[in-house]
């Protein structure tokens, strides 16, 4: 992967490149492009020779299955919800960080980390031994007819915790390296911090935001073992599109799941192209 | 009275910033605040704009206390070390940033921006964006954007620090002749006194937290207060004395005892115009071997050798020069016109003006030390 927009700029110069053998230098090279034909592209092509084998007809029939269609729309929502959700708070939570001195700064970045540390099957036991019939709010819930786990409040709840970190954690180096000084003009030319917000911090900082959103989107998309465990799996009610491919994929359909699962990689190719794009974009204007 | 600090005092953390600050700027002043790095000079600047808060002590502008007031409400232009333009904005949105946010009408604002381009020169620019632009133009656009909002006060942090040498030295009196014209009360930070001298109507010289001294930059040049701003603000000579038989001698030097007894010492300070050379070695007072002599352009410095090893700085112009016929290695002897006491054994801010009197008359020229 490709060092996110804000993490360059002038303040780092490149390394010069170094005056080895080519020799070295080459085998390096072909070691880094065969391991990534092997590993990444052929598996991806794979996916699409074996979701075509049987041809277009097929291919067409399984994504319009209507079980099919239903995890489409889920995983359109649930990801439609966490991902606004976490791009706020990784917003407050970079500004927080760079931008000022308190308490438990320490901590609080810490937090933001622990879901890349976490396994997310874990994460989604979390919820279920909170939320779930025998759990600690379970009861209650209940008694209030609140469904959370087993439903879209715990799909979105566990998406919103694996994919916590990324807004933030690729803000809080943009936002560090951008400084105060020019929200503090903005404040001395009359500015409240409201209009310093929109006006100043949002605009210089839009390329690492955009490049955490999508980021946090293909994995919203893609999530598959915190979403596993708090999910259900009832068929056409809680299964996201990769619970899909794994449901058909087990029940030895040749072509649907590889069918789905091109959907995903898709979306991977076009969230690796909006990537280039920013990246291109942010280098052109800094 | 434009600005006023009554005892102001600021700490960070347990490290005091700033210890009882007093001093004011009256209407249309051009001020400098003068220090080396981490004196506080910079807070100052920062709790007048109001992007610092002090502890203790009034911060008033025009008559009011202001240590309440927001930062945006205090209608004060500041120029940052590094300008801090907005970089996704181009120049004119940049000028207009404050005019903007007070709500002028469009022709009102359009007309602001076309004033200011023409007093900053900055015609021709204004649809560009930041980082198409010289640090000189830069600075230029960031004086412009303080200024767009018409403030009471316009603060600048280090306004030459980030430009090259020959620009800075434009900048400067490209900002006296601008001070001139519009007659806005400025204050600017600097660490360094020539800049400060060459600009300013004041200087405040700042140390460690503490105000050392304020005054005209003739005045504290002159009649520094104390040490501290006697070596800052420019070279000077000091010598520890020591009294002994009621003189106060270091090596050859020997100078009143100015009422200490044996064996108390005093530091005395001189700079080095007031030192006259003579190649005869018996006329002036002192002897001495000129080592070295560093041509400065119009002013030379001279390096004279005492035997005991003890070196004193003189400087001369380039004409006094070739008219004694000074050369290096040869010896010289030389005489001290005026001195300051800097400190006295006993009375650490003793600090008088005295005039050496020779047996050999010498014109008296120097003021102060």
């Amino acid at each position: 992967m490709n060092i996110p927009s804000g993490f360059k700029s002038g303040a780092r110069a490149e390394p010069k490149p170094m005056q080895g053998s080519s020799v070295v230098k080459w085998s390096l090279i072909l070691a880094a492009v065969l391991f990534s034909i092997v590993f990444l592209l052929l598996p991806l092509i794979n996916v699409f020779a074996q979701a075509f084998a049987y041809g277009w007809n097929v291919y067409w029939a399984a994504l319009k299955d209507p079980d099919t269609a239903s995890a489409v729309r889920l995983t359109l929502i649930v990801a439609a919800i966490s991902v606004p959700l976490n791009a706020v708070f990784g917003l407050a939570a970079s500004w927080a960080i760079a931008k000022f001195e308190f308490r438990g700064k320490t901590l609080l970045l810490t937090l933001i980390d622990l879901p890349f540390s976490i396994s997310p099957v874990v994460a989604g036991l979390l919820f279920v031994l909170l939320f779930g019939a025998g759990g600690l709010l379970g009861p209650w819930l209940e008694a209030h007819h609140v469904q959370i786990i087993f439903a879209l409040p715990g799909m979105v709840l566990a998406t919103i915790f694996v994919t916590f970190p990324y807004v933030a954690r690729e803000l809080i180096p943009v936002m560090r390296q951008q400084g105060r000084e020019q929200e503090e003009a903005a404040l001395t030319l009359g500015a409240g911090g409201w209009k310093t917000f929109w006006l100043v911090t949002l605009p210089s900082v839009k390329w690492g935001l955009f490049y955490g959103i999508i980021l946090c989107n293909a994995r919203a998309m893609g999530e598959y073992g915190a979403v596993w465990v708090v999910s259900g799996h009832v068929a056409g009610e809680t299964d996201t599109l990769p619970l899909r491919v794994e449901k058909l994929y087990n029940e030895f359909d040749p072509a649907a799941p590889f069918a789905v699962a091109t959907l995903l990689a898709l979306l991977a190719l076009a969230t690796m192209a909006l990537k280039a794009f920013l990246d291109w974009k942010s280098r052109d204007e800094s | 009275m434009s600005i006023e600090l009554k005892s102001v005092t600021k700490h960070y953390g347990r490290v005091s910033a700033l210890a009882d600050i007093s001093f004011s700027v009256t209407d249309g002043e051009l001020v400098a605040l003068l220090g080396p790095s981490g004196s506080g000079k910079t807070t100052v600047l920062r709790l007048i704009a109001g992007l610092e808060t002090p502890e203790s002590g009034g911060i008033f502008i025009r008559g009011a206390q202001v240590n309440d007031v927001p930062v945006r409400r205090r209608n004060i232009g500041f120029v940052f070390q590094n300008y801090a333009l907005f970089r996704n904005m181009n120049i004119a949105r940049n000028i207009a940033f404050g005019l903007k946010i007070k709500k002028w009408r469009p022709e009102q604002i359009h007309a602001r921006v076309e004033e200011l381009a023409g007093l900053l020169e900055l015609h021709g620019l204004l649809d560009r964006y930041p980082h198409q632009l010289s640090g000189g133009q830069r600075q230029r656009v960031a004086i412009a954007r303080a200024l767009a909002p018409k403030p009471d006060v316009l603060l600048l942090d280090e306004p030459f620090a980030a430009v090259d040498a020959q620009i800075r030295q434009e900048l400067r009196q490209w900002l006296v002749r601008l001070h001139h014209d519009i007659r806005l009360t400025t204050i600017f930070v600097t660490h360094d006194q020539e800049e400060a001298m060459e600009v300013s109507d004041r200087i405040v010289v700042f140390s460690q937290g503490h105000l050392e001294q304020v005054g005209t930059p003739q005045e504290v040049y002159e009649r520094p207060r104390n040490e501290f701003v006697a070596r800052f603000v420019g070279v000077l000579n000091v010598v520890e004395l020591e009294v002994r038989h009621g003189v106060a001698r270091c090596q050859e030097l020997e100078f009143p005892a100015h009422g200490l007894v044996d064996g108390q010492k005093m530091r005395i300070g001189f700079r080095p115009y007031n030192v006259q050379v003579s190649p005869d070695p018996s006329l002036c007072r002192h002897r001495g071997v000129l080592r070295k002599t560093y041509f400065l352009g119009v002013m030379l410095r001279l390096e004279i050798e005492l035997p005991s090893g003890l070196v004193i700085r003189s400087r001369i112009s380039k004409e006094e020069y070739a008219r004694l016929g000074l050369k290096d290695d040869h010896e010289v002897s030389f005489q001290i016109r005026t001195y300051r006491i800097l400190s006295k054994e006993g009375d650490p801010l003793g600090n008088e003006v005295a005039t050496t009197h020779t047996h050999k008359p010498m014109p008296h020229l120097g003021e102060g030390i």
